[in-house]
């Protein structure tokens, strides 16, 4: 009997989940598939779904997206691809054939978007990715000509710390004793190289120097450590959990430094939340011109609509990409090539100001540093954004 | 080895139902087909895992290193050599390590080699990130022309052969020899079976093909990195759809991989906010409701109409 009563739950389930639901012709799907579960759904729950959830409000609460005249609903399919790869593909070929979704948008992150690229590229859908960061965005656009990458590449990030960092030291604000760490992943280790050669060629001396496995949960003696060597500076390569853990160490250790530098997650408003005014002064990964008008507007609409504020890296971007994408369909209509065509030959005015893809599909333009400064994360260096303040010196944490 | 005409009437089936499959890609859309993929790859990793697991009763969580080593195989490989001789080197490469790791553990007593393996596939993801940051290099990309049917055929050739492996093996003295190791070791040991040999020759098998497996799928990912070549979630579900196929018979962990591939397909479609909560209540089901996963019941519905007629 309990047997039966399975068997009979298992079918309902299966045919609930085999049955297509009807499909009106006044409503666009729009398809999204990204971790909510699995290591990234943290990150992607911060940049990326409140922003799909903010696109598909604001475009309806408009009237809806113009398709050749007509006004169309939008209506969103979401999938949740437990940060795997194998998953990604599934459901983005699900949405497709399946849901007859008429947009796909971009997965989240570098792995996810880069295992996604093929099967996106075989459906010829635009990909304008928004959490990717990778400088092969040449190899990626003549391998597949429908992606776009728009949040920059390691290179200039790593050298946008140590730019920073220079001002500092040109002002006197530090001296050139540096204590460097990263997170021994992919990121870390590629960020940590380029930056060592860097800060040495800008003059500094690195004093202390280690790395330390993804998801290491004390991480006091890499603190001690760097404040045992003296330093004037103090800079992690590292990922959300570890840029918390490590400036918790700092405070702990009453870590005295002119300058603190985090990467991912430093720019989150859990960031401000948990750490208080005490971060006043700490730099990190991304940034945006938190005075233009257009941010503020976006970042109030954020604000409204998911209850909870927009990060200052990922987020702005993220929304200009979907901006990308609804100005384009406007323009050209629901044609995938057409599409393409009009993303690579236009400019396009976005919550983060003009994005402008060259000719790699590249946007060569992006935040790469910003810095706590009362209360907002300020950009404070770019390759060629507007509205970047002067780094200043980091205090005391208490 | 002399074959009976049941035997040959098996192979003859089991050969027509594979070319029948084997024009899935030829009809399928790319949904159903990456579908086929996904149960094409469960079925030979869940298969070759039963076949070691099923009759010694060693839970292996080492799929997932395995796997991870094969698609590394490939990644680092493909720049160098031809593709078709990649899955090879992969099989060999992880054949020979999982022999070093049964010397290691398989002398000792189950619940050991149970934590070891799911160490293993740690560990060397903490290996390959180490070699990445002596060396400074990032992901690897994996850029070819390998479609999904392509990777499609491959698996189904090699889940034959995993078939054919397990047929045979069934057949021989070691399968007997594994038989009465899982039955009672001791026992196995009085008898003057090499039982640490024995284990170890079939440990073989599953991590040999685990890695072709990751060399084949590597190409679909385009992008490996550790965490993703090293998922330990991979471990999990192949044990769970072994189990709830069955591993007393050959044909048992498929009788599992297909119904929870489309189980696993239907939640995620339609419940992508509870995934893993409505995972975790299938998991309990299935321990609970078919301990003896789908062969059993199959078995024992077959045993009553024979009572019956």
């Amino acid at each position: 009997m309990k047997r039966r009563t399975f068997t009979a739950l298992a079918t309902l389930a299966l045919m609930a989940g085999l049955t297509t639901p009807a499909f009106a012709q006044d409503t666009l799907k729009v398809g999204a598939v990204a971790p909510k579960t699995g290591p990234l759904a943290g990150g992607a729950a911060v940049s990326y779904w409140p922003n799909v959830k903010l696109w598909v409000e604001d475009v309806n609460a408009r009237g809806g997206l113009k398709v050749d005249g007509k006004q169309m609903k939008l209506e969103v399919v979401e999938y949740d691809d437990q940060t795997n790869p194998g998953e990604t593909i599934k459901a983005v070929q699900r949405l497709v054939d399946q849901d007859q979704a008429q947009i796909v948008l971009p997965p989240y992150s570098t792995g996810l978007n880069l295992a996604a690229a093929p099967i996106y590229a075989r459906y010829g859908i635009p990909m304008i990715t928004s959490t990717a960061t990778t400088d092969k965005a040449a190899d990626l656009s003549k391998q597949f000509p429908n992606v776009f990458i728009s949040l920059g590449g390691a290179q200039p990030i790593a050298l946008g710390a140590v730019e920073a960092l220079t001002k500092l030291k040109a002002k006197g604000d530090i001296g050139n004793k540096i204590a460097m760490v990263n997170v021994a992943d992919a990121f870390g280790i590629e960020l940590a190289g380029v930056a060592k050669k860097a800060f040495e060629a800008a003059g500094f001396q690195i004093v202390y120097e280690t790395s330390y496995p993804l998801g290491t949960q004390d991480l006091s003696p890499v603190m001690k450590a760097a404040k045992a060597a003296a330093p004037d500076a103090f800079v992690a390569f590292s990922y959300p959990p570890d840029t918390f853990a490590l400036t918790e160490q700092a405070i702990v250790e009453d870590l005295q430094v002119g300058a603190f530098y985090t990467a991912v997650a430093t720019a989150f408003p859990g960031y401000v939340k948990r750490f208080g005014p005490a971060i006043d002064g700490v730099l990190g990964i991304g940034g945006v011109n938190t005075e233009s008008p257009a941010f503020k507007e976006y970042a109030a609409r954020h604000m409204a609509v998911t209850g909870a504020a927009p990060d200052f890296w990922a987020s702005a971007v993220v929304y200009s990409t979907f901006q990308v994408l609804e100005q384009s369909i406007e323009a050209v209509g629901l044609d995938n090539a057409k599409i393409i065509a009009h993303i690579k030959g236009n400019a396009f005015d976005t919550v983060i100001g003009t994005l402008d893809f060259d000719d790699n599909n590249n946007n060569p333009s992006f935040w790469t540093v910003g810095q706590w400064q009362g209360g907002v994360f300020k950009g404070v260096a770019s390759t060629g954004r507007e509205g970047a303040v002067e780094p200043i010196k980091k205090a005391g944490w208490k | 080895m002399r074959l009976s005409p049941k035997d040959w009437q098996g192979l003859t089936l089991a050969a027509i139902a594979l070319i029948v499959v084997a024009c899935l890609p030829l009809v399928a859309s790319g949904y159903q087909l990456s579908l086929g993929v996904t149960v094409a790859m469960y079925t030979v990793l869940a298969t070759s895992w039963a076949i070691f697991s099923g009759p010694t009763h060693y839970i292996s969580l080492a799929t997932a290193a395995f796997f991870g080593v094969g698609a590394y195989v490939t990644g680092i490989g493909i720049t160098y050599l031809p593709y078709w001789a990649l899955p090879l080197i992969a099989g060999v490469i992880a054949a020979v390590m999982a022999a070093l790791v049964g010397l290691a553990t398989l002398r000792l007593s189950g619940v050991y080699f149970v934590i070891f393996t799911l160490g293993l596939a740690e560990f060397l993801r903490q290996v390959i990130t180490w070699g990445q940051n002596i060396s400074g290099t990032k992901g690897i990309y994996v850029l070819t022309s390998i479609t999904e049917a392509h990777i499609f055929w491959q698996l189904l050739g090699l889940a034959a052969l995993v078939w054919l492996a397990g047929w045979a093996i069934g057949r021989s003295r070691l399968g007997f020899a594994l038989r009465i190791i899982g039955d009672d070791e001791v026992v196995a040991k009085h008898a003057g079976i090499d039982t640490a040999r024995a284990k170890i020759l079939l440990f073989m098998l599953p991590g040999g093909v685990a890695a072709m497996t990751g060399a084949i799928l590597a190409p679909r990912y385009v992008y490996i990195e550790p965490l993703i070549a090293f998922t330990p979630m991979l471990s999990f579900q192949v044990v769970i759809m072994a189990l709830l196929g069955g591993t007393g018979r050959l044909w048992g962990p498929i009788v599992g991989v297909i119904p929870f591939t489309f189980l696993w397909e239907a939640i995620s479609r339609s419940f992508p906010n509870q995934t893993t909560l409505l995972l975790g209540i299938a998991f309990l089901a299935i321990v609970y409701l078919l301990p003896k996963g789908f062969v059993g019941l199959i078995e024992s519905a077959r045993r009553r109409t024979e009572g019956w007629s």
